[in-house]
């Protein structure tokens, strides 16, 4: 248990040492709530959006956004230049297995996604007005959830990359359709019903609609919940089979 | 006392056989080496000792317990090829993460002075040279307080300076009492630092010696070459017991024998008070008995 908070404590330095990854991980997400709130017509309600305003929208999809930065982007690239240079391997020869560095890098993923929602609910509640998740646990509950789905992802991105570069691509490759059916550039909720059935497949998709869902006051939808836990057990156990140490 | 024992260790890979049978074992305070061509096995033995594979076949024993047992992680302590760190962690945030794993491991910023590392706390790895890193290798490698490390061609890719500081400080690591085993392909550095050499070429230990006895296994013979200050009869040589052949290089003269041979050449030369200049003897070094031993140069 030491040996995992020591570890977990130099990821979180290494982490906050990459300028890009930092930014894009913590800050991005907050300032495009803090863009799109800033623009008149999205702070109107419309009635094309059930009473909605545009940035009541965002709020769950930057949150998305939070969890496709830490979960494709930054931690399958940072595991498989661990791999690639031999960095499992040292651990591999001291009492500290490479498992434990990888369950910290999950944590502090974890940790970093969960400070950075913070903000964005944060902000959206201070500064524009967006109400906190009508049922926050739920909200709670869809958001670990939607981050375990894609972490899954990006293990198993990192489990079949064959370098770091590799990896950081393939994250890069997944991201932009994955954050489209999340609704990122068009939100899900105004998308046309075929594409929100086919997003509900996906694993921001789902977890968009089930932050959505409870931020507006309602149960996650089921499907959306079967869908991030498949992603999880799918995604998880081929990762756990393929990936190896070096 | 042997504290590592390996015996019959083969490993192979698809279709190739990487590791042939090899038996060996290796006392307690000794440097023990492993040289042999690239490509021979080296690093796959030592891999399977260090616990970082499965044999196919044969055991080892290393303090009486099998690889991957969690307290040789403790007792053990490995250096390995190819292992980075990441490039913005600093020379201290390694050294003190890695002190966390152990239960009583060593004071690190005396491990970095000794190892040259006490200017360098803060710089971040990607920064250090390629001396330094190694250093820092090695450093992470003895931090538990090992009573036995496993280091994997270290100076390989060091400037010679570096390199004989290397050597230096794996020398005060055996004073200390901890075991090397060491993994190299420079002669040099086997016949400075070794104990004891097990020769590997295919897969198979082709020789197991002391250093000296290696070379004496291979190549008996010496050569002496000399200008004598005075005519010298060919037949005052030829007459000692220890010389095979005299030969003839303009002024210089060329003595082939074996045993005792220098001393027996000057004790002639003093009776007849001729005085040799330019005296060179040949011996057989490491690289001969290497190339005996395995038909070709460590180093291709």
């Amino acid at each position: 248990m030491r040996i995992f908070v020591k570890l977990t404590g130099s990821e979180l330095r290494l982490f906050l040492r990459e300028p890009m990854a930092a930014f894009f991980g913590i800050a991005f997400p907050v300032v495009l709530v803090v863009i799109l709130g800033s623009i008149p017509a999205f702070r109107v309600p419309s009635p094309d959006l059930g009473g909605l305003r545009v940035i009541d929208l965002y709020v769950p999809i930057a949150v998305a956004l939070i969890i496709a930065m830490l979960g494709l982007q930054a931690a399958p690239a940072v595991l498989a230049t661990y791999r690639e240079k031999g960095v499992l391997r040292r651990l591999a020869t001291t009492p500290a297995r490479p498992a434990a560095l990888l369950g910290a890098q999950l944590a502090m993923s974890v940790l970093i996604a969960v400070v950075s929602a913070a903000l964005v609910l944060l902000v959206g509640r201070y500064v524009f007005g967006v109400p906190f998740p009508a049922r926050f646990p739920a909200f709670a509950l869809s958001f670990l959830l939607g981050m375990a789905a894609v972490l899954a992802v990006g293990l198993l991105i990192a489990a079949s990359a064959p370098s770091g570069k590799a990896a950081n691509a393939a994250g890069t490759f997944l991201f932009f359709p994955l954050m489209f059916f999340a609704g990122l550039w068009t939100p899900r909720e105004v998308m046309p019903a075929v594409i929100q059935r086919i997003g509900d497949f996906t694993p921001l998709g789902a977890a968009e609609r089930a932050m959505h869902e409870a931020a507006t006051g309602s149960w996650p939808a089921l499907i959306a919940v079967a869908v991030m836990t498949g992603y999880v057990v799918v995604f998880g156990l081929a990762a756990a089979r393929l990936f190896r140490w070096e | 006392m042997a504290i590592i024992k390996v015996s019959n260790l083969t490993k192979r890979y698809r279709d190739t056989v990487a590791v042939d049978g090899v038996s060996f074992a290796v006392d307690r305070g000794e440097i023990f080496g492993i040289l042999g061509p690239n490509g021979a096995g080296k690093t796959t033995t030592v891999e399977a000792v260090a616990g970082l594979r499965q044999p196919d076949s044969g055991t080892i024993e290393v303090l009486g317990r099998t690889p991957g047992d969690p307290e040789l992680l403790r007792q053990v302590g490995v250096q390995l090829q190819e292992s980075e760190l990441p490039e913005k962690m600093t020379v201290r945030e390694a050294l003190e993460l890695y002190s966390a794993f152990y239960p009583e491991p060593l004071d690190w910023r005396r491990l970095a002075a000794e190892l040259g590392l006490e200017d360098r706390h803060h710089a971040r790895y990607a920064t250090l040279s390629g001396g330094q890193k190694q250093r820092l290798s090695i450093a992470l490698a003895l931090i538990g307080d090992p009573s036995i490390a496993i280091l994997d061609e270290l100076t390989t890719g060091l400037d010679p300076q570096a390199r004989r500081d290397t050597w230096d400080l794996i020398e005060s690591i055996r004073d200390r009492g901890v075991t090397v085993l060491l993994v190299t392909h420079f002669m040099a550095e086997a016949e400075r630092l070794c104990d004891r050499i097990a020769v590997i070429d295919h897969g198979r230990v082709v020789a197991l010696d002391t250093p000296a006895g290696l070379v004496a296994r291979v190549a008996t013979e010496q050569r002496i070459r000399l200008r004598p200050s005075a005519e010298l009869d060919d037949a005052l040589l030829t007459a000692l017991p220890e010389v095979r052949e005299v030969r003839r290089h303009g002024s210089t003269v060329e003595v082939i024998g074996a045993d005792n041979l220098l001393h027996a050449v000057s004790s002639v030369l003093a009776a007849h008070q001729i005085i040799a200049a330019d005296l060179r003897l040949e011996q057989a070094s490491l690289d001969d008995a290497f190339v005996g031993l395995t038909g070709r140069g460590a180093e291709n």
